[in-house]
């Protein structure tokens, strides 16, 4: 049954070379924790990815409680964290998500560095590698203001300071990114939303894809 | 795959008419043992991610995720702090020769060199060898880099008193509640409840709230002389008459919130 509605699917639009072009390439020996235990290094790049997933997936949950508002924000995740079936859970897992996905990123990093993977000719996946982390440390610096608690407060405050000693265009760059040049409210507040959920989210996403072309492209790095 | 004439399609459209094989490729040929990923890699895989995620699971139900107060713009004596991974850069600004008029040193040049050589890292270390002892510049570099950040992230954490700072952060509900200070209960309340419900009935670390809770003027009077749960017996030790006036007062509070 099933694999006759996938025949009729597939004679009509042709899906077997899509998920195909996904599913098949090879797993070298070197890269197999199976055969050597040590290439575990390998994992840390697909456990980074697995937790953005995490993050996407439990970030689309808060979202549906979640108020972008000064007076709603911190009642909004205070009711979510106090009163919502499992809503601990998914805010929890999206905050320890945020810090292991950069631990993740660390070590993935390192293991290409170390190994020097980012030689010809992988240079450019490794600048899209290093793009992805900038996009993630922002997406660290955005998600940490929308609690709207006083640690959010105040290291926002302390960030766009910093901001806006940039010379030249310090003042308008902390202008753009808290909505206004004194105050750091509302206007902050739905920029930093609106950048952590649309605007860096699409960032990611994009460079994930080049990154993955990329590796599938020119394959893993050879043994050592 | 045919290729001009003799291509075949289905109805008037583009979809070749010759279905492609869905037998996964052959690696037999591969160096090695080198395996298929569909399926028999993906089947160890998902193994390593459900272990992972377990573990991940159990981290975050072991530590619920920290929530403050509410933001208060007024409150002068907090002392900002970034999130774990920006710790560095913040410990940065506090050297003399990254802060006041060399602070373009540590926002701008230190961060933007450091970050810059790693965006450009393929193009500073060039040579053909991949290995670490073959270009030792590109490894010192790097490993004085971890050295720093950790130096630095370290530095900035050390001296923070994190249980005392998420104890006096804690966060409280923005309460609706008008306590009656003038209520002839409320001397008792202040002296014998107070230090753990707190001042307008809405708890603390060890005790729960006292607004909405489900109990008869006897079941109250009955906790505050022999404690319930944590709360130890002989909280309240005064007259029966004065129990009564600390119950009042907790009632008519409660009936008032509501």
């Amino acid at each position: 049954m099933l694999q006759k509605i996938y025949d009729w699917i597939d004679e009509r639009i042709d899906i077997t070379p899509i998920w195909r072009d996904i599913a098949d390439h090879e797993v070298p020996e070197h890269v197999n924790p199976a055969h050597h235990f040590s290439a575990f290094v390998y994992c840390f790049g697909g456990l980074t990815f697995f937790v953005v997933v995490i993050q996407i997936l439990s970030g689309m949950f808060l979202t549906m409680y979640y108020v972008p508002d000064i007076e709603n924000a911190w009642k909004s995740v205070y009711y979510l964290q106090t009163e919502v079936a499992h809503g601990q859970i998914v805010r929890g897992m999206h905050h320890w998500g945020a810090s292991v996905v950069v631990v993740m990123l660390l070590l993935h990093t390192l293991r290409v560095f170390f190994q020097g993977s980012y030689k010809k000719p992988r240079e450019l996946n490794w600048m899209v590698g290093v793009l992805l982390f900038f996009v993630m440390l922002g997406l660290g610096f955005t998600g940490y203001l929308l609690p709207w608690d006083n640690k959010a407060y105040f290291a926002t405050q302390v960030g766009l300071e910093i901001a806006e000693q940039v010379p030249f265009i310090g003042d308008q760059l902390k202008t753009l990114l808290a909505g206004d040049s004194e105050i750091v409210g509302a206007q902050t507040l739905t920029r930093f939303f609106a950048i952590h959920v649309f605007f860096l989210p699409g960032a990611l996403f994009a460079l994930m894809a080049v990154h993955f072309i990329l590796i599938r492209r020119q394959g893993i790095s050879g043994p050592l | 795959m045919h290729k001009g004439k003799g291509m075949k399609f289905v109805g008037d459209s583009r979809v070749t008419a010759e279905r492609t094989s869905q037998i996964p490729k052959d690696y037999s040929e591969y160096p090695g043992r080198t395996e298929a990923f569909w399926p028999n890699f993906l089947l160890k895989e998902w193994l390593a991610g459900s272990v992972f995620l377990v573990g991940f699971l159990c981290l975050t139900l072991a530590h619920p995720s920290p929530l403050e107060g509410i933001a208060d713009p007024t409150n002068a004596a907090y002392i900002p702090l970034p999130d774990w991974y920006f710790l560095f850069l913040y410990e940065l600004l506090k050297y003399e020769f990254a802060s006041g008029p060399y602070v373009i040193m540590g926002i701008l040049v230190l961060p933007g060199l450091a970050f810059g050589a790693l965006l450009l890292a393929p193009f500073l270390d060039n040579g053909p060898g991949r290995r670490p002892h073959q270009r030792p510049i590109a490894v010192i570099m790097m490993l004085l880099g971890l050295i720093s950040v950790s130096w630095l992230t370290y530095a900035s954490a050390a001296h923070v008193d994190w249980e005392t700072r998420a104890e006096e952060n804690k966060p409280i509900p923005p309460s609706s509640v008008e306590i009656d200070t003038e209520h002839e209960g409320y001397a008792f309340y202040e002296e014998n409840c107070m230090s753990c419900h707190g001042g307008e009935l809405e708890g603390g670390g060890a005790a729960p709230g006292l607004i909405g809770i489900d109990y008869s003027a006897e079941e109250i009077a009955d906790i505050a002389r022999n404690g319930i749960n944590t709360m130890p017996a002989d909280q309240f030790t005064g007259s029966d008459e004065d129990l009564e006036k600390l119950v009042d007062f907790i009632i008519t509070t409660n009936e008032q919130a509501e």
